[in-house]
C-alpha cells in the first residue's frame, strides 16, 4: 500500500501525455483512419511547447506553460494535416503516410531547433508546480492518491476525457464520426460528409496528440530533445488494448503508466528490487501481446479502419 | 528507338525529386543556399574512394533492412520492427563475438547464425500472433521492438559493458567484418564484408521472390489471401514463414552493423535504420533490385549530411526529412501517377 502511494504521482505524471495521445488516436480511428503517426504528432507538440514557453518564458514567466501547451494542440493539428491529405483526399496507404509522419516529425522539429536556437534541445526553466486539491485531498485514502500532487494538466486531460466520451456516445456528432469508421459508405448515403468528417478526426488526433507532446514537457520532461520515447506508439497500443473505448483506454494506459513506473523506482523500493528489472520493463509490452491475442476474436476495432473512402466504390 | 522507362522507377524518380524539394525549399526558407548545400551533400558521399566507400558501408545495413521490410510487404505484412529485429540480432552477434574464442571466419560464421537465429524468433513472434490469432502485425512488431531494447539494454550493461554504461565493450578485431585489404584498397574506409553478404542476400532473395514457388505463394496472400486459401495454398504457414525471414534479414542487418560499421552496441535506444528500411523498401517498389538501388541512395544521403553541414552549416537533419518526405511522396504516389497520366495525355494531344 505505501508503496502505491509512493508511486502513484509519478505513474499519473506518465499516464496523462499517453491517455491524450491515445484519446486522439481513437478519434483518427473511430472516424476510420488509422494513424500510426502519433508519435510524430507528439514530438511536434513538444517542440511547439518548448519553443513557444522557450520564447515567452522571460516576460511571462510560469504563466508561458499555457500558451506554450496551446501552441502545441495547433501545432500538432496543423502537421496532422499532412496524414489527412494523405489518407483522406489521397487515398494513399494510410500506415506508410502515418509512419512518413513519424519521420518527418523528428528530423523538421530538431531541424528547426537548431536554426531557431542553435541547438537541438530546447529546455524549459520553469515546469508546471504540483497542488494539493483543497477538501478533497484531506479524504482518507482517495484524497492521498487522487487528490494530493496533482497537475492542472491531469484535469483538464480527464476534463477532456469525460467530454470525449459525452461526444461519441450521446451527440449526433459523435455517432457520425462513428459511423464513417464503421460503415462510410451507409453513412455517405445517410448524408454525411465522410471525407469532411475524417479531415476531423484526424486533426482531432493532432490536436490531442500534440498536447500530450506538450504536457510530457511541462510536467516530468522538462526538455524537448526531438524524440518521445516511444510514448506515441505505446499510445497506439493502449488504443488497441483499451478496445477503441474511452474509458478501455483510461484502464491501458493506466496500466502502462504503473508497469512503467514500478520497473522505473524498481531499484530503490526493496519489495520491487527482487524482480529482474528487465522482466518489469518488458511486462507492459508482453501483457499487450497476450491482451491482443485474448481479444483478437472479439476485436472492436472500427470496420472501415484503414480502408481509404471512394464514393463510386461500392 | 524510344527508350522505355519502367513506370515504378518513374515514380521513385518523382519522389526523390519531390523529398529533394522540399528539402531545397526548407534550406532556402533558413537562409541558407540550396544548391551550394545539395552539392557539398552529394560531395560529401562520392568526392572520394573512401567517401564512395563509407557511402556503400552506410547502404549496408540498409540494403538489409529494407529487404527485410520489402520481403514481408510482398505477403501483405507491414514489419515496423526491423529495428528491434535488427538490434536482436546485433545483441547476439555482439555477445557472441566478445565471449567466444575462434579463428575469425569461423566466429563470423557463428555471429552470422546467432544474428539470423535471433531476429528469426524477432519476426517468428509476429508471425504466428497474426496466423493464429489475427493479431495485426503493425502492433506485434512494435510490442517486439520495445522487448528487443530492454532486452539489449539489461543483457549488455549487465555483462557486456565498456567503461561507459551506454554501450558494450568494443569487439576485438577477430569478431568484426573489417578486413585490412578493404581497408587499404578504401583508403581506410568503414567498408567491410558485410556489403558482400547484402549483396549475396539481394541475389537470394529475388530468387526467392521471382523464381521459387514459395515466392509465388508469398506473392499470392499479399494480393489475396483469400483467394490463395481457396487455391489451396496454406496461407497461415507462409504468413509465419515470410516474417520469420524477414526478421532473419534484418537480424543480420544488426550483424553488419554491429560487426561491421560501429563495432560496439549503444544501448537505449532503437537503431533508426530498420525505421529507413521502410522507405529504402517503399522507394524501391519492393524489388531486391529497387532495394539495392535505393539503399545507396539513402547511403548517400546519410553519408553526404554531415559533410553538408560542415561546409556550409545546414543541419544535418534535413537528410532525414527529405528521407521522410520521399516516404510521404510514395504513399501519395497517386498524385505522381496522376500527373504522369496529365502529361503523357497532352503530349499524346500534339
Amino acid at each position: 500500500m505505501n508503496t502505491i502511494v509512493q508511486i502513484f504521482p509519478y505513474a499519473v505524471a506518465y499516464t496523462i501525455p499517453l491517455l491524450i495521445t491515445s484519446l486522439g488516436g481513437l478519434f483518427s480511428e473511430r472516424s476510420g483512419v488509422v494513424n500510426i503517426g502519433l508519435e510524430g504528432l507528439m514530438v511536434v507538440g513538444s517542440f511547439f511547447t518548448a519553443l513557444v514557453i522557450n520564447f515567452l518564458e522571460p516576460t511571462m514567466g510560469a504563466n508561458a506553460i499555457w500558451f506554450g501547451l496551446l501552441a502545441a494542440m495547433i501545432g500538432g493539428a496543423l502537421f496532422s494535416m499532412l496524414h489527412a491529405i494523405a489518407s483522406v483526399s489521397l487515398h494513399a496507404n494510410q500506415v506508410i503516410s502515418g509512419t512518413a509522419i513519424n519521420m518527418i516529425a523528428t528530423a523538421v522539429t530538431v531541424f528547426f531547433a537548431r536554426n531557431l536556437l542553435g541547438s537541438g534541445n530546447i529546455q524549459i526553466i520553469n515546469t508546471l508546480s504540483r497542488f494539493n486539491v483543497p477538501l478533497l485531498s484531506r479524504i482518507p485514502i482517495i484524497g492521498p492518491l487522487f487528490f494530493t500532487n496533482t497537475y492542472a494538466t491531469t484535469w483538464f486531460v480527464l476534463a477532456i476525457l469525460g467530454a470525449a466520451y459525452f461526444v461519441l456516445y450521446y451527440t449526433p456528432s459523435g455517432l457520425r464520426l462513428r459511423s464513417c469508421g464503421e460503415h462510410p459508405h451507409a453513412a455517405d448515403a445517410a448524408g454525411i460528409n465522410v471525407q469532411r468528417t475524417r479531415y476531423i478526426g484526424v486533426g482531432l488526433s493532432g490536436t490531442f496528440a500534440g498536447l500530450g507532446g506538450g504536457v510530457m514537457i511541462v510536467t516530468y520532461s522538462g526538455q524537448f530533445n526531438g524524440s518521445v520515447a516511444g510514448l506515441g506508439f505505446l499510445a497506439l497500443a493502449s488504443l488497441i488494448f483499451g478496445q477503441w473505448k474511452p474509458l478501455g483506454i483510461l484502464g491501458a494506459t493506466l496500466f502502462f503508466g504503473f508497469a512503467t513506473t514500478m520497473a522505473n523506482v524498481s531499484q530503490v523500493i526493496p519489495s520491487l528490487a527482487v524482480i529482474p528489472p528487465v522482466l518489469l520493463k518488458t511486462f507492459p509490452y508482453v501483457a499487450t501481446l497476450i491482451a491482443l491475442i485474448i481479444f483478437s476474436r472479439s476485436s472492436q476495432a472500427p470496420k472501415a479502419v484503414g480502408e481509404p473512402f471512394v464514393k463510386d466504390k461500392r | 528507338m524510344k527508350i522505355r522507362i519502367p513506370h515504378q522507377l518513374k515514380l521513385a524518380l518523382m519522389a526523390i525529386a519531390f523529398g529533394l524539394l522540399i528539402g531545397a525549399l526548407l534550406i532556402l526558407f533558413t537562409g541558407y543556399n540550396p544548391f551550394a548545400a545539395y552539392t557539398a551533400l552529394f560531395q560529401g558521399g562520392l568526392m572520394s574512394i573512401r567517401r564512395i566507400a563509407n557511402t556503400l558501408a552506410n547502404s549496408t545495413t540498409l540494403i538489409l533492412t529494407g529487404l527485410s521490410v520489402a520481403f514481408a510487404f510482398r505477403t501483405g505484412l507491414f514489419n515496423i520492427g526491423a529495428s528491434g529485429q535488427m538490434l536482436i540480432g546485433g545483441m547476439v552477434a555482439t555477445v557472441l563475438g566478445l565471449s567466444l574464442d575462434l579463428p575469425k571466419p569461423l566466429l563470423l560464421t557463428v555471429m552470422l547464425v546467432g544474428a539470423a537465429a535471433a531476429g528469426a524468433l524477432w519476426g517468428f513472434i509476429p508471425g504466428i500472433l497474426k496466423a493464429r490469432f489475427n493479431v495485426h502485425e503493425v502492433v506485434a512488431t512494435i510490442m517486439m521492438n520495445f522487448v528487443a531494447l530492454w532486452t539489449t539494454y539489461y543483457t549488455i550493461q549487465n555483462y557486456f559493458t565498456a567503461e561507459q554504461e551506454t554501450q558494450s565493450a568494443t569487439l576485438p578485431s577477430g569478431a568484426s567484418l573489417q578486413v585490412d585489404w578493404l581497408r587499404q584498397i578504401t583508403d581506410r574506409s568503414f567498408l567491410n564484408l558485410g556489403l558482400f553478404l547484402a549483396l549475396i542476400l539481394v541475389v537470394i532473395i529475388g530468387v526467392i521472390i521471382n523464381k521459387s514457388v514459395l515466392g509465388y505463394e508469398l506473392k499470392a496472400a499479399g494480393y489475396n489471401r483469400f483467394a490463395s486459401e481457396y487455391a489451396g495454398m496454406n496461407v497461415n504457414r507462409n504468413i509465419v514463414l515470410s516474417m520469420v525471414i524477414a526478421g532473419m534479414l534484418a537480424g543480420i542487418a544488426g550483424f553488419t552493423y554491429y560487426a561491421g560499421y560501429s563495432s560496439h552496441l549503444e544501448i537505449g535506444k532503437l537503431p533508426t535504420q530498420g525505421f529507413d528500411g521502410i522507405a529504402v523498401a517503399l522507394l524501391g517498389a519492393n524489388t531486391p533490385i529497387g532495394v539495392l538501388l535505393s539503399a545507396v541512395f539513402f547511403g548517400l544521403l546519410l553519408n553526404g549530411k554531415g559533410f553538408m553541414q560542415s561546409v556550409t552549416g545546414v543541419p544535418p537533419e534535413i537528410g532525414d526529412i527529405i528521407i521522410g518526405v520521399i516516404i510521404y511522396g510514395s504513399a501519395t504516389s497517386v498524385l505522381f501517377d496522376r500527373l504522369l497520366t496529365y502529361f503523357q495525355r497532352g503530349r499524346n494531344k500534339k
